[in-house]
This record gives structure tokens, sequence and C-alpha cells, in this order.
């Protein structure tokens, strides 16, 4: 769980996170805005159903993959947030066809 | 932003220092250049968010921070072509780049690249790290710089490394209270070290050193010679556990717990092409042959910054002018280059200093090379006695033993557990780690789906080797 140094820095971008509105700010990244909005995991592992959170931030681990406007497994750490954009918490495999 | 060329007689992977000053070279130089980077703005890691952060007081990250606005002003008028958002995820060795941004995919081709893809964080695969709240230090660090993020609640730092000791500081300068630091450098490093202290002294790292631990000592509670650490917690962290020097257990409440134990070469792409690389005993990672200009074993491609071998920011951007330096000669015979001896003379004096770092912080045998339980690849959720049984059935590396667990196989492709599989089998062998190997590293280097692979533009005879004939 992460708060921010400047609360009013930066313009408010609205995104939904499984249908929740979230108020980034300009520059965050999905997952550094997920990591402020309190979420404390981003997906549940294919392999046993463990929860994961963005771990390493720079684009290396793959642990922040979520799903973003339609779109499975894109890296949560390296997308910038934009204003309506929809984010989806991935349980277990990507589905097929997204 | 304008459309990637077919064409570049420079292209240059990355935007950190290494990066910066050799695309700056090379199009200063008046070679037509490209400059692909997978992060928004530039800067790389060190100088990451540089341009935007919300964290304007200079007090808190640090003047070697912002030391990074001249490299990327220099770099921006340069003339050389940026193109931030932008995935490298194969190159050939005829030197045919596939780059993704966004939405889709190209191809585009240079005479010469070079590749500044810089450092990943060592693993620290300690029991618990794949706990939500378990995060890297430099995880930590980039969520500062770039959204100006700080923990909420009970905050431990562990592990070994100059970067603990720096984000305990930025953290200080920001009113962050730190829970503690657990440092694990093993106590025997210090004797090890002691024979490269006069390059130390006389290396620009030595101050800074001295400075950082100033800030923090006496104001986070720091717990020395830590081991067995473990993680716990119920779907998320909870607490961290560890054994002092006297053999005494304890545990400390965690919210977050920031593990940090040096960083390595983030060699997969000069991999993918082919680059040699060997085995470094000092910094226990895969580093890439090289000639003294950051020339590797594939004909024009170079490796400048810490993907050569890890020297720190400053070094990488001279390791970027050598890089640039050596292209703008070999694409312009005739053209005068300036005095390569000042940039080299620079490069000697960060690696003197480096020694030293290199022995002091060298991580402990027990945090890089786990035993039983304790999961090594985080993508397939491997063990480490997994792993290490693997070599009973007659596993001698890490890619016959891929085939029977899918370690390395995850999205990840070994960037958080190559290394540990290295040495966990070269243990398990009884040979040094340069006999096990490391993965086959192949392109793609980065996800692109298959849509945007087929979308690529295709030759007759790439058409033809595939087609059905009736």
């Amino acid at each position: 769980m992460f708060r921010r140094l400047h609360e009013n820095a930066g313009a408010v971008v609205r995104l939904s996170v499984d249908g929740r509105d979230v108020d980034a700010r300009e520059g965050d990244t999905v997952a550094a805005a997920m990591l402020a909005a309190g979420f404390t995991s981003c997906r549940a592992t294919p392999a046993t159903g463990a929860p994961r959170a963005p771990f390493c931030m720079m684009g290396a681990c793959f642990d922040c993959l979520v799903t973003i406007d339609g779109v499975g497994n894109r890296q949560g750490c390296m997308v910038t947030v934009r204003d309506g954009m929809a984010v989806a918490t991935q349980r277990g495999k990507r589905d097929l066809g997204r | 932003m304008s459309a990637i060329a077919a064409e570049y007689e420079v292209a240059v992977v990355g935007a950190g220092p290494a990066g910066l000053a050799a695309a700056s070279l090379c199009a200063r130089a008046g070679l037509s250049t490209v400059l692909l980077d997978e992060q928004p703005a530039p800067g790389g890691q060190i100088y990451r968010g540089i341009g935007a952060t919300p964290v304007k007081d200079r007090a808190i990250l640090g003047a070697d921070y912002w030391h990074g606005v001249k490299l990327i002003d220099e770099f921006l008028s340069s003339g050389a072509h940026y193109v931030p958002d932008a995935s490298v995820w194969s190159l050939t060795r005829e030197l045919e780049i596939g780059v993704a941004t966004g939405g889709g995919s190209t191809l585009t081709r240079a005479s010469s690249v070079i590749l500044a893809t810089g450092a990943l964080e060592r693993p620290l695969p300690i029991p618990g790290w794949t706990l939500p709240g378990v995060m890297t230090v430099g995880a930590a660090q980039a969520l500062l710089k770039t959204a100006g993020l700080l923990p909420r609640g009970h905050t431990v730092l562990a592990g070994t490394g100059p970067l603990l000791w720096l984000l305990a500081s930025q953290y200080l300068a920001a009113g962050l209270t730190v829970d503690a630091i657990l440092d694990t450098t093993p106590h025997e490093n210090r004797s090890r070290a002691l024979p490269h202290l006069p390059g130390f002294l006389f290396s620009p790292y030595f101050r800074k050193g001295v400075k950082l631990l100033q800030a923090v000592r006496g104001k986070v509670p720091i717990v020395p010679g830590v081991s067995e650490l473990r993680a716990e917690g119920s779907g998320k962290v909870e607490s961290i556990s560890f054994r002092t020097p006297d053999g005494g257990g304890r545990t400390l409440p965690a919210d977050t717990l920031l593990l940090h134990q040096g960083v390595v070469p983030n060699v997969n792409l000069a991999m993918s092409v082919g680059v040699e690389h060997a085995w470094h005993d000092t910094q226990l990672c895969w580093t890439p042959r090289l000639d003294p200009n950051g020339g590797t074993t594939v004909p024009g491609v170079l490796i400048a910054g810490d993907g050569a071998g890890i020297a720190g920011a400053q070094a990488a951007a001279w390791r970027g002018v050598l890089a640039g330096m050596a292209v703008a000669q070999a694409l312009q015979p005739g053209k005068k280059i300036p005095a390569v001896k000042l940039a080299r003379t620079a490069v000697e004096q960060f690696m003197r200093g480096r020694k030293f770092l290199d022995a002091l912080y060298r991580p402990a045998k027990a945090f890089r090379q786990p035993t039983g339980d304790t999961i090594v690849c985080r993508c397939e959720e491997v063990t480490a006695c997994e792993i290490v049984d693997t070599v009973a059935l007659g596993c001698t590396g890490p890619n016959q033993m891929k085939a029977f667990l899918r370690c390395g196989m995850g999205p990840c492709q070994g960037r958080m557990c190559g290394l540990t599989v290295t040495e966990l089998i070269a243990k398990a062998r009884g040979v040094p780690p340069r006999e096990v190997g490391y993965f086959n590293i192949r392109a793609p280097v980065k996800p692109i789906t298959v849509g945007e692979l087929a979308a690529l533009p295709k030759t007759g005879d790439a058409v033809n080797a595939v087609v059905r004939i009736p």
C-alpha cells in the first residue's frame, strides 16, 4: 500500500479497475495507480492461483500483468494511464481471445 | 513522434545514461541515429521520470539524480530520432531490429547497433518473496521517482548494496519512517574488500558513500549480519523474520518489504543475437565479451553501460561515449574524432572504485542459492529443490532442466530466475557456473502478439518458405 508524497500534484486521470473508479495522476503507470489506490494484488497466478502484485516496476518480472481495455497480459508498470481506461485484474490464465 | 524509418546508420537501444550519451554523440557526428526506448520518457532507471517527477524538492532524490537533466537536454537537442514506448523484441545478426510501439510492430535496420539495455536487480529469492507487499528496492524507487509514492505502514528494507542505502536516505528526506534496514552483507566481505580500498578512496564513489551512510545511520535501526530472511503473511506480507549473528531469531511487522542485493547486466537482447558472454566471478553474473570500445563478438553490435558489466551511471555515460566514438569512426573513417583517452581514463577511474564495492557487497551464498521450498522461478512457481532434483535426473544445465519444469519459460524469460538457476545447478554438480551456462535466449525477448507478428511486412521468400504447395 502506498500514499502520495504530494496529494495534489498532477492532473487527475480517471480510470476503472474491476469496475471501480480510480483517480490516478497524469503520468502514473497503471501499476502505480493501482498501488496508490490500495489494490493489494493485480492478478492470481496461472500456476497455483497465488496473489501477486507489482514487483520490479521496470518491465522485467511480469508480475503486474493486467487486462487493459480488453487486452490481456499487459504489463501494468509499462503502460501510462489514460482517461476512461478500463483495467481488470487477471485471475489465473489469460482468457483466449483477449 | 515521426514513424520509425526503414533504415538508420546507428540504432541505440535504451535511453539510460549510456544510450543517451552514445546517441547524442552519433547524431552530432552527422550519422542518422535512432534511440529506441521502452519507457515513456528518457533517463533509463537511474534518471527515470526526471522530466515529469512530482518530487520537485531536489533534496529528496538528490544531486546524482538531477545530474541526468544535462545528459537528456544534450540528447534531445542532438538531432537523434527518439522513439519512446518502444520495446525492442528482436535483433538479428543482419542488424534487423523488431520494435513494438503500442499498437503495432515494425522492422528497422541499422549499420551499427549499440545496446544500452542497462541492469536488472539481482534476484533475492527468500521464502515469501512472491507475496504482495514484497517488492524490490528499485521498484520502490521507481514509484518514488515517477509517481511520488511512499509506502504506508511498516516499511522494512532488506539485503545488501548501495541502492539499499540510497533509497533509505531518499525516504528519510521525504519524511518517511523506515522501520529497519536488515543488512545481509556477510561480515567476511570487509576483509576481502580491503585490498581494493585505495582504488575506492580515489574514486568518485568514496565521498558519496560516506555521505549516504551518514544520512542513514542513527536515523534508521540497522540490523547487521542478518541471515535466514523469511517474508510471512496470508495473501500479502505481514511480517519479516530473520536470524541475527548471535543466533537469535527475530520478527518485525512489515506492510512493505523491499529487497535488494545488487544489480546485474540485462543480457536478454544481447544473448538473443548471439553475443558471447562469460561468467564474471566477482560480480557473479554473465557479462559480454567486449573490446575496449564495447564491440561484441557479433559484427556491428556494441554494448555500453551496465549491460557491459556493472559500473554505475557515470561510467555508463562514458562507455556510451566510447561506443559512439567507435561507431562514428567506423562509419566515417576520414573524420577526426575527439580524444578517446579522456573517456577511457574516466571509465577506468570508475572501474577501480567498483572493485571495492563488488567485494564489499558480494551477496551471501545462502541468498543466491536458496534451498527447499523457496520459489526460484516466480512465473511458473518452481522451487529450489525441484531444480536441484533435476540434476540427479541428468540435467547438466538450465536448458535441459527447463524442459522438465518450465522454469524460465514464463513471461519473464528467466530474468527473475536465471542467475539462481545457474548457481543452483553449478552447486549441485560441483562445477563452476561457467560450465553450467545460461538459458538459450531467443527472440522475441519481449512479448508481442501473434497478430503483431503476422502484420509485419514479409518478403516473397519468407512467404514461400511456409506456403503449402498443392
